[in-house]
C-alpha cells in the first residue's frame, strides 16, 4: 500500500524550526540567568516538553498519524513515568539512610 | 472436535482500512487481523516501536542517572561550571552544550525539509538536505568527543571526579556515549539513503518511505538530546 505522504507546506516547519531555536534558546537562559530552585525545574521541564511535543507531533508527523498508532506508541512511556517516580522515592531513602544510620554527607546539600 | 461457527457480530460492516474517529477506531484497529496500523506502511511502524524501545532504553538509564545523583551525600558537580568555556577571556557557561544543542536543532530542521522535498520526489534538494543533516550530525558527535577529551584531561572518571559525586563521570559518559553512538550509526544511515536517493534506487517505485522513515530515528535522535541537555546539563 503506497503511503501518499505529507503534503504539508515547507513553511510549516521553517515555523516549527523557529520555534525550536526559541524554546532552546530560553532554556539555555534558565542557567544563564541563574534561576534556582521550583521555578529553575519547572522552567526546564516545560521547556523541555515543549519541544519535544513539537518534535514528536509536527517533525515526527505524529500529529497526522492513525489513532491506533499514536496511542500504540505513547501510552507505553507513560509506565516509565511510574518507574521514574519508584526511584525518586527509593533514592530518597537511600539518601536518608545514608545520611542517619552511616553517618554520611553532613556538610552535604541536597540536590 | 466441532468447531462452533462464531456469532455474528452486531456492527455495520466497514471495510478495514476505514478510519473510524476515537476510541472505537482505535479498538477496532488493535482487534483487527492482519494488521494493527491500518495504513501505516510497515516500515515505518516498525521504526516507531523500535524507537518505543530505544525511549525505555534511554529512560533506564536517565533513571539511573537520577537515582544515584539523588542518593548521593557528595555534592553534584555543577554542570554550569564543568561545561564552561572561557573563549577570548571570557567565562561562559555550558556553551559548548548550547551550540551542540543548535546543531542538532539545525538538523532535525534540514532532516525535516528533506522528507517533504523527498515526497515531492526532487532527489537533488533531498540527497543534499539528507547530506547537510549528516554534517551537523557529524560535527554534533566532534564536539561530544572534543567535550569527553577535556574532562578526561580534568581527571574525570567512571569512577570518580575531583569535581564532586563519584558517580558523575559513570553517569556522564555512559549516557552521553550511547547518545553519541546513536548520532554516528544516524550519520550512516542518512549516507546510505541519501546514496540511494541520489542513485535514483526509488524512482521507479516512487516510493520515498524510506527517507521518511530514516527521518524518524533522526528526530529521536534529537528528542533524546533534548532530554538529555535538561536533565543532565541544566537541572
Amino acid at each position: 500500500m503506497t503511503h501518499t505522504g505529507q503534503q504539508h507546506p515547507i513553511s510549516l516547519y521553517l515555523k516549527i524550526w523557529g520555534l525550536l531555536f526559541v524554546l532552546s534558546t530560553c532554556s539555555y537562559l534558565v542557567d544563564y540567568f541563574h534561576f534556582a530552585g521550583y521555578l529553575r525545574w519547572t522552567l526546564i521541564i516545560t521547556f523541555m516538553l515543549l519541544k519535544a511535543g513539537l518534535i514528536v507531533a509536527i517533525f515526527m508527523h505524529m500529529a497526522w498519524e492513525r489513532l491506533a498508532m499514536v496511542y500504540a506508541i505513547l501510552v507505553p512511556p507513560l509506565c516509565l513515568l511510574v518507574l521514574v517516580g519508584l526511584m525518586v522515592s527509593e533514592a530518597d531513602y537511600i539518601f536518608l539512610s545514608r545520611v542517619v544510620f552511616f553517618g554520611q554527607g553532613i556538610t552535604a546539600e541536597s540536590p | 472436535m466441532v468447531a462452533h461457527s462464531a456469532t455474528p457480530i452486531d456492527r455495520p460492516a466497514l471495510a478495514p482500512d476505514a478510519s473510524a474517529a476515537g476510541w472505537q477506531g482505535i479498538t477496532r484497529d488493535w482487534s483487527s487481523d492482519k494488521d494493527a496500523f491500518k495504513q501505516v506502511p510497515w516500515g515505518k511502524a516498525m521504526m516507531w516501536i523500535f524507537l518505543l524501545s530505544d525511549t525505555f532504553i534511554f529512560t533506564c538509564f536517565l533513571t539511573g542517572y537520577m537515582a544515584v545523583r539523588i542518593s548521593s551525600t557528595e555534592p553534584w558537580p555543577n554542570t554550569s561550571e564543568v561545561f564552561a568555556l572561557t573563549i577570548a577571556g571570557n567565562h561562559i557557561p555550558l556553551i559548548l552544550i548550547a551550540i551542540m544543542t543548535f546543531v542538532l536543532i539545525s538538523s532535525s530542521g534540514t532532516m525535516a525539509m528533506a522528507v517533504n522535498y523527498a515526497y515531492r520526489r526532487n532527489r537533488g534538494r533531498t540527497a543534499a538536505l539528507m547530506l547537510a543533516t549528516a554534517f551537523c550530525g557529524v560535527t554534533f558527535v566532534s564536539m561530544q568527543a572534543f567535550e569527553w577529551s577535556k574532562l578526561i584531561a580534568e581527571g574525570v572518571r567512571p569512577w570518580g571526579n575531583p569535581m564532586g559525586a563519584a558517580q558523575f563521570g559513570a553517569s556522564f559518559f555512559m549516557i552521553t556515549g550511547f547518545h553519541g553512538l546513536h548520532v554516528s550509526i544516524g550519520v550512516l544511515y542518512l549516507c546510505i539513503i541519501a546514496r540511494k536517493v541520489w542513485r535514483g534506487d526509488y524512482e521507479r517505485s516512487g516510493n520515498y518511505q524510506n527517507v521518511e522513515i530514516a527521518g524518524l530515528y533522526w528526530h529521536f535522535v534529537d528528542l533524546v538530546w533534548v532530554f538529555i541537555f535538561a536533565f543532565f546539563y541544566l537541572w
